[in-house]
């Protein structure tokens, strides 16, 4: 099998579990209990803090633990959102994950907050003129993604959380995608949060961090034994905290000039630039979603007008043993086209034809392009 | 000193517990196996499957449909739902239903959404007392609710409480909720492995789970939850686990929580009579190594009166801080109450509730068995104790002085 659904979710790595083991295992105390085997989960807790503060360019006071991607998206919108609602403003973009639109849509709903998304271009690029006219003294927080999950997009998260500072908003980014792909540094990017989740870097499902400007209060969603000095209550997940830290150790060096993907990431986006030229040539109308260039290195996406994207994907699974997907992992399975593609200004019908390529590594895609282009011309003659 | 350190005394399941065999062999076998249960292909439908079964599991285990079983990340998080996600559900749909009743002995998991819902939107927490044995007053509950049934949100109470293992009457607090068709919430996190927990047959509308304190991984949990009941998510986003808690679903940790469940469910009559047997060597021991020693809560053992894994004693005259520490350091490990609040130098809330003085509640110990406890950890402490018990008295006298 070939696996190129990295951006649905990676396997756990073994060095990863490895590390893991003792905490699933003999180290199975409570941090927050006062003996021997609860100091020891609680050291080894705030060790991991310090890696993954280190990894993203931050300081260990200023991670929470989370329990994924989705639970620091929402921390991270509606706990700065709450605590500090200014005019009650929120500026996002049109192509964030469910977990930030939806968060800053139950703001809207129930607590009187405005949102507008903004504008991207047909590459996936926020418009910046436009933030700059949204952003204004009313708002309350910004929220852009740093990379697409969709289209891999990267965007100009740096020069937004500048747009929001001269107005005094607070900017958050949903880096779930991008962590260990291209350099990511809290502190140089200039936001004030950033959001983290584990399995897309190796670490298991249900490990996740938001990394939050040290000083900002932070409302919290979960509220009970205090811990996390009160912003996630809950008892730690060590394990999950000890993977998380792991297997970011292991995708990003800590440089002197910032953290940096250990993984080779100029030939991955070597690689993937000729799988998109050869899928582009050898596939009539095939189309490459997103910007060709300002993207994430492992990503390629395309429509192929004249299919379907399930009937390819499964022809990819059941003839070439190609694993990929149809767009965000949510929303498989349901009929309707992605709001991402739409918001490109991708017509519904060519929507719905939708296949992500994600490799983790340049050898992933070798042979592929070939796979993919028969089994394009394999739908297109069903539907003849 | 040894070289060699001691084997350690744990004797703080209630804290948490070592997971079993089982459950890591289940967390092993899913860990590496990768996939998402919302992709299409087909790792994702593998683990789709494993966390289906999981459902089906787990739902099976303990009395309710699969589809009623939410996953999420613990117990503090769907006693978190329960309360906000009801509350928030049932305000909007009737604005005078502001207050909520609930024991005054709950987990800080369940009080501190409550405070915070009366701090932040105005809501009204009632907290309902309990006698001096931890047991929930129901005439003052009806007191509370008939009061005026029709502002009254939700009710809840826990199945049996962490710090002296206490039972609560649910049916009769299901009974009296049903009069006036009000939800009822429990959290059962310390009760389930250790009393019969039957959702369908207690009539509950809601139930807290988790997995770390029955032999299952940290980090997962579920809120058993009615269908037709509405609840307003704590996390929105992807729209998993019927919209009710987005987040890409944890597979790993819930086949292991599944495992655990399972393993928990039906080894219960047995494990809960080795259990109360220990339990019954232990509080023994300590009466005859302390004769003032006071055992708190519920006196009589049964399942619909303690827990049977669950010995609270407070040492007259003893900082529990001070017998914390000496036994730790002779690899005894216990608690001062839950471990939540250990450390923080504030008499329980649980004890307080109880009629305890100050003095008192802050010279207890919580000592809690599981799985891997045997008579030797119990006689381990029995043999520490009096000269820990000597030590700490001096010390608490001498700090009087
Ligand atoms: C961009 C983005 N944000 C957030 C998430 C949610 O993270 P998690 O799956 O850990 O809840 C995902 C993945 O599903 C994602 O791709
Ligand atoms: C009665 C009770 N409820 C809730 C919790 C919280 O559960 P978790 O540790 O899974 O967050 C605990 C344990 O800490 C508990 O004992």
């Amino acid at each position: 099998m070939r696996y190129l659904d990295a951006a649905a979710t990676t396997p756990v790595r073994r060095e990863v579990l490895e590390a893991m083991w003792p905490f699933l295992t003999g180290e199975f105390g409570n941090p927050s209990s006062h003996h021997g085997l609860g100091d020891s989960a609680a050291r080894a807790l705030e060790g991991a803090r310090r890696d993954v503060a280190a990894a993203l360019g931050g300081r260990p006071g200023e991670i929470v633990w989370t329990s994924g991607g989705t639970e620091a998206d929402n921390l991270a919108i509606k706990g700065l959102a709450l605590s500090r609602p200014r005019g009650r403003h929120i500026v996002t973009s049109s192509i964030e994950h469910p977990a930030v639109l939806e968060a800053c849509d139950y703001l809207a709903r129930l607590h009187g907050f405005r949102v507008d998304r903004l504008e991207v271009d047909a590459s996936g690029i926020v418009d910046v003129a436009q933030a700059e006219r949204l952003i204004g003294p009313e708002t309350t927080l910004v929220s852009v993604m740093l990379a697409n999950n969709e289209i891999g997009t990267l965007q100009p998260v740096a020069a937004i959380a500048e747009i929001a500072h001269r107005e005094g908003a607070l900017a958050h980014t949903d880096a779930v995608q991008a962590v260990g792909s291209v350099p990511v540094d809290a502190a140089a990017l200039g936001v004030d949060a950033l959001s983290l989740s584990g399995h897309k870097l190796g670490a298991p499902k249900g490990s996740g961090a938001l990394w939050v400007r040290r000083g900002l209060a932070l409302e919290p969603l979960v509220h009970g034994g205090g811990q996390e000095r009160g912003r996630r209550s809950g008892t730690e997940n060590v394990a999950a905290a000890i993977g998380l830290a792991a297997a970011l150790s292991l995708a990003v060096e800590v440089t002197p000039g910032g953290p940096r993907p250990r993984g080779p990431v100029e030939a991955l986006a070597l690689a993937r630039d000729g799988f998109v030229r050869d899928v582009l040539a050898g596939a009539d109308g095939a189309i490459l979603t997103g910007d060709p260039v300002r993207r994430l290195p492992g990503h390629a996406s395309f429509c192929f007008p004249g299919t379907s994207g399930e009937a390819v994907l499964l022809g990819l699974e059941q003839d070439h043993g190609i694993v990929c997907s149809s767009g965000s992992a949510c929303a498989a399975g349901s009929d309707e086209p992605s709001g991402v593609l739409l918001a490109l200004g991708i017509d519904p019908e060519v929507a719905r034809t939708a296949v992500r390529f994600t490799a983790a590594s340049p050898a992933d895609l070798d042979g592929v392009a070939a796979a993919v282009v028969e089994a394009v011309r394999g739908v297109r003659s069903l539907g003849d | 000193m040894s070289l060699i350190s001691a084997p350690i005394t744990y004797l703080d399941h209630a804290a948490t517990t070592p997971m079993v065999p089982e459950a890591i062999a289940a967390m092993n076998a899913t860990m590496l196996e990768g996939g998402n249960p919302s992709s299409l292909h087909a790792s994702g439908r593998r683990a789709r499957r494993r966390v289906e079964e999981a459902r089906e599991l787990v739902a099976q285990r303990v009395g309710a449909r699969p589809s009623e079983i939410v996953f999420m990340s613990g117990g503090t998080e769907a006693d978190n739902l329960a309360v906000k996600g009801l509350y928030w559900a049932r305000h909007h749909a009737d604005p005078a239903r502001r207050r909520i009743l609930a024991s005054a002995v709950e987990h800080h998991a369940l009080l501190d959404p409550l405070t915070w819902l009366e701090k932040a939107e105005g809501a009204v927490a009632d907290l309902i007392e309990v006698d001096a044995s931890c047991r929930l007053d129901v005439d003052a509950l009806r007191a509370a609710l008939e009061r005026d049934p029709s502002d009254v949100a939700l009710i809840s109470c826990m199945w049996a409480n962490n710090e002296v293992g206490t039972v609560q009457p649910l049916s009769e607090v299901v009974a009296l909720a049903a009069e006036h068709g009000i939800p009822v919430h429990s959290d059962a996190v310390q009760a389930l492995g250790h009393a019969p927990v039957d959702f369908a047959d207690s009539g509950l509308d809601a139930m807290t789970l988790s997995s770390h304190k029955l032999g299952g991984p940290t980090g997962v949990g579920a809120l058993v939850v009615r269908r037709e009941l509405d609840a307003v998510p704590l996390l929105h986003g992807g729209g998993q686990e019927r919209d009710l808690r987005s987040g890409t679903l944890n597979t790993a940790a819930i086949t292991a929580f599944a495992a655990a469940v399972d393993v928990a469910v039906t080894r219960r009559d047995e494990e809960s009579r080795r259990l109360e047997a220990l339990r019954e060597r232990l509080v023994a021991g300590v009466r005859t190594a302390v004769p003032d020693a006071v055992v708190n809560g519920a006196g009589e053992p049964g399942p619909t009166h303690r827990l049977p894994h669950v010995a609270h004693v407070t040492f007259p005259g003893c900082e529990g801080d001070s017998l914390l520490m000496l036994l730790d350091a002779q690899g005894i490990e216990c608690s001062t109450g839950s471990a939540c609040s250990a450390g923080v130098p504030q008499a329980s809330h649980v004890l307080i509730a109880m009629g305890m003085d100050e003095l008192a509640a802050r010279g207890s110990l919580r000592f809690s068995l599981g799985w891997t406890s045997t008579e030797a950890d119990v006689d381990r402490l029995l043999a520490a104790l009096p000269s820990v018990h000597e030590r700490a008295r001096a010390a608490a006298k001498a700090g009087r002085r």
